[in-house]
């Protein structure tokens, strides 16, 4: 083996060591998942967190020692400035972003970069700030993709109709029709989800999120650019899914009145710096998150306060 | 909303297997009993072959959204592989030789379909240049793949599944119609199922679908090795069918852009696109060539067809992708709507 290659295999081994770990907690998980469909107040262990997460791009400072604890069945919202690391951070989470310092600890597992392509088998599913449906799927289509991750059978399997691939058939459709239904999408099912008006595709993007049955939902900008209708109603629907599956909810959002009435606890972003980190009625008063984002700009406009 | 639903649901009267059933039907039961044996040699053989081959290529490029231009080299893989399983190995069912000839199209299919993981659109397409090249390289400078036979070019072996000798031009019909028929069905099964769903997820967004769980890589892989095993198949009918011989040199680019052309015409992401894409492809020079020499009489050579076609096509596929980019297929939904609402009107 070339030195090269060891080098990659110890690195690749390092980044995703928690596997190993991952099979010990895994029948334990189980468990959890089954006895406690609603949500239980007595656990509140943490279901996330972050440690000391440093990001940068060419040298712009995205996020800069951001600790992040968030506890299980949490509405916790980010907010924060345009460019505040906001969506750096839950690229990070999510595994998109590999932080050049810090982990994430996921389930109980710390990682140096969550796999992107077992973080729907991790328990965790997300939207996107852009639109990321897919257009040529219908509605209910793109939400049962949203079960791509629980597919145990085979192509062939599935050409030619096994029972296996029958069941998981069945049960994708069952579960999506039930989020749809869930979400008052049942009426737009059948059409194709690039012709949607952009509210209900965010709404599909939940869906498709939700169908997944995620332990952490992490939602990047649910409500940009909507109306203040459309925004309460995301924000009754989010809160509704959180009753009602009991996971922890991640959130990115610019609107502060919506971020204080629907969240349990909010972070501040400022510079890629996490400034606050409190209830929404400490948040209200923080005299830091007022200058940075909330409040006035006068004394600012020369940026000495900053 | 409910008038939207109401205007868009169309003609309930026929189920969605009537069409093809009554295809099917037309096609066995009264075809092969009418049909001319130019009917055959000039139409209907290069149709089944090419339309077989566009299905094939439309799982890899209409769903799955990876761009290809190697399909003319995994019909030769095909072809040429047939030949080989063929002749050397000893009391190989034909079925068995194609079957196989199919597995190592889609080998080779799934080797050059790797640099798809790091390349997407154009340079994807470019690096499967190298499957067109490469492949053909191979059978020529190698004598082994055609027996060693001194022009490069040889016979194709009689046709037979399980005993039945498919003879004749209606026979060799027959034999692809068969073969056409299986794997477009099981096609089909392919595209509604969730393996289907995850090749439009990976076409259309791929960090979505990567994030909700979709094996990215092993769908990518998958949609090669299915397409080339299809495109191979119909490599195996175009030589052993169709030509009657197998040689490298009519498994050319031209063929890989005239596969992609009939994909876009026909319609991306359909089953019936590659067939309606193919019969333009096929029925459009010999209705050129008629109106041709009807029209000009002896000034309109086999040079000026060949160059007139050439246009006329370009032309043709300049207007699809501005006018109808979802292809023939979208057209001829559009026309049985019109035509199911006058239906309609006229009824009440």
């Amino acid at each position: 083996m070339s030195m090269a290659n060891y080098a990659f295999e110890v690195s690749q081994t390092s980044a995703y060591a928690p596997e190993i770990l991952e099979g010990l907690s895994s029948a334990e998980r189980r468990d959890d998942a089954a006895s406690a469909p609603v949500r239980d107040e007595s656990d509140l262990s943490t279901g996330l967190a972050l440690e000391d997460i440093n990001l940068s791009f060419g040298g712009v400072v995205a996020l800069a020692g951001v600790d992040l604890s968030i506890k299980a069945g949490e509405i916790r919202a980010i907010i924060g400035p345009n460019g505040a690391g906001k969506s750096s951070l839950i690229n990070v989470i999510s595994g998109v972003y590999r932080p050049e310092r810090g982990h994430v600890v996921l389930n109980g597992v710390r990682y140096a970069q969550v796999p992107t392509q077992k973080l729907a088998h991790l328990g965790v599913a997300r939207t996107f700030q852009n639109l990321a449906l897919f257009k040529g799927l219908s509605v209910l289509d793109n939400v049962v993709a949203g079960r791509a991750h629980t597919v145990r059978s085979s192509f062939a399997g599935q050409i030619v109709g096994t029972p296996l691939s029958r069941r998981e058939r069945r049960d994708s459709y069952d579960r999506a029709i039930q989020i749809l239904d869930f979400l008052h999408l049942g009426g737009v099912r059948d059409r194709l989800a690039g012709t949607l008006p952009y509210g209900l595709q965010k709404r599909v993007e939940l869906a498709r999120a939700l169908v997944a049955e995620p332990r952490l939902l992490l939602l990047d900008e649910p409500m940009a650019g909507m109306t203040a209708t459309e925004k309460s109603e995301m924000a009754s629907f989010i809160r509704a899914a959180r009753d009602r599956f009991g996971m922890t909810v991640v959130l990115i959002e610019h609107d502060v009145g919506v971020v204080m009435e629907l969240s349990d606890r909010i972070a501040v972003l400022d510079y890629g710096l996490k400034i606050a980190d409190a209830t929404p009625a400490e948040i209200r008063s923080d005299q830091r998150v007022i200058d940075a984002y909330l409040g006035v700009v006068s004394e600012n406009e020369d940026g000495g306060g900053i | 909303m409910s008038a939207l639903a109401t205007e868009f649901t169309v003609a309930p009267t026929l189920p969605k297997w009537a069409a093809p059933v009554l295809v099917l039907i037309i096609a066995y039961g009264v075809v092969p009993f009418v049909g001319t044996s130019y009917l055959f040699e000039a139409i209907l053989l290069p149709f089944l072959a090419l339309s077989l081959a566009g299905l094939g290529l439309n799982i890899l490029t209409g769903y799955a959204g990876q761009l290809s231009l190697g399909s003319a080299a995994f019909m030769a893989a095909g072809a040429f592989a047939a030949y080989n399983f063929n002749l050397r190995v000893e009391g190989l069912p034909l079925v068995g030789s194609i079957i196989l000839s199919g597995l190592v199209a889609a080998g080779i299919g799934i080797v050059f379909g790797l640099p798809s993981l790091r390349l997407r659109g154009f340079y994807l397409a470019v690096s499967t240049l190298a499957a067109q090249f490469f492949v053909q390289w191979a059978l020529t400078k190698f004598s082994w793949f055609s027996n060693n036979s001194s022009s490069g070019v040889i016979d194709a072996p009689t046709l037979s599944i399980g005993g039945i000798v498919f003879s004749g031009a209606a026979g060799r019909y027959l034999f692809s119609l068969t073969i056409v028929t299986v794997i477009t069905f099981l096609a089909y099964r392919l595209v509604i199922s969730q393996t289907g769903r995850n090749f439009i997820a990976v076409r259309d967004n791929e960090t979505a679908a990567r994030i909700i769980g979709v094996p990215v890589l092993r769908t990518k892989l998958l949609a090669f090795a299915i397409s080339s095993f299809i495109i191979g198949v119909a490599g195996v009918l175009w030589a052993f069918a169709y030509l009657r011989t197998v040689e490298p040199a009519g498994f050319n680019l031209d063929r890989s852009f005239q596969i992609l052309f009939i994909i876009i015409i026909g319609g991306l992401a359909s089953i019936r696109g590659a067939f309606f894409g193919a019969a333009l492809i096929v029925v459009f020079p010999l209705v050129l060539a008629r109106l041709g020499s009807f029209l000009l009489g002896d000034i309109f050579d086999s040079g000026v067809l060949d160059m007139s076609q050439r246009i006329v096509l370009g032309a043709l596929i300049i207007l699809f992708l501005i006018l109808e980019p979802d292809g023939l297929v979208s057209l001829w939904d559009r026309i049985r709507r019109r035509l199911g609402s006058a239906l309609r009107l006229t009824r009440r």
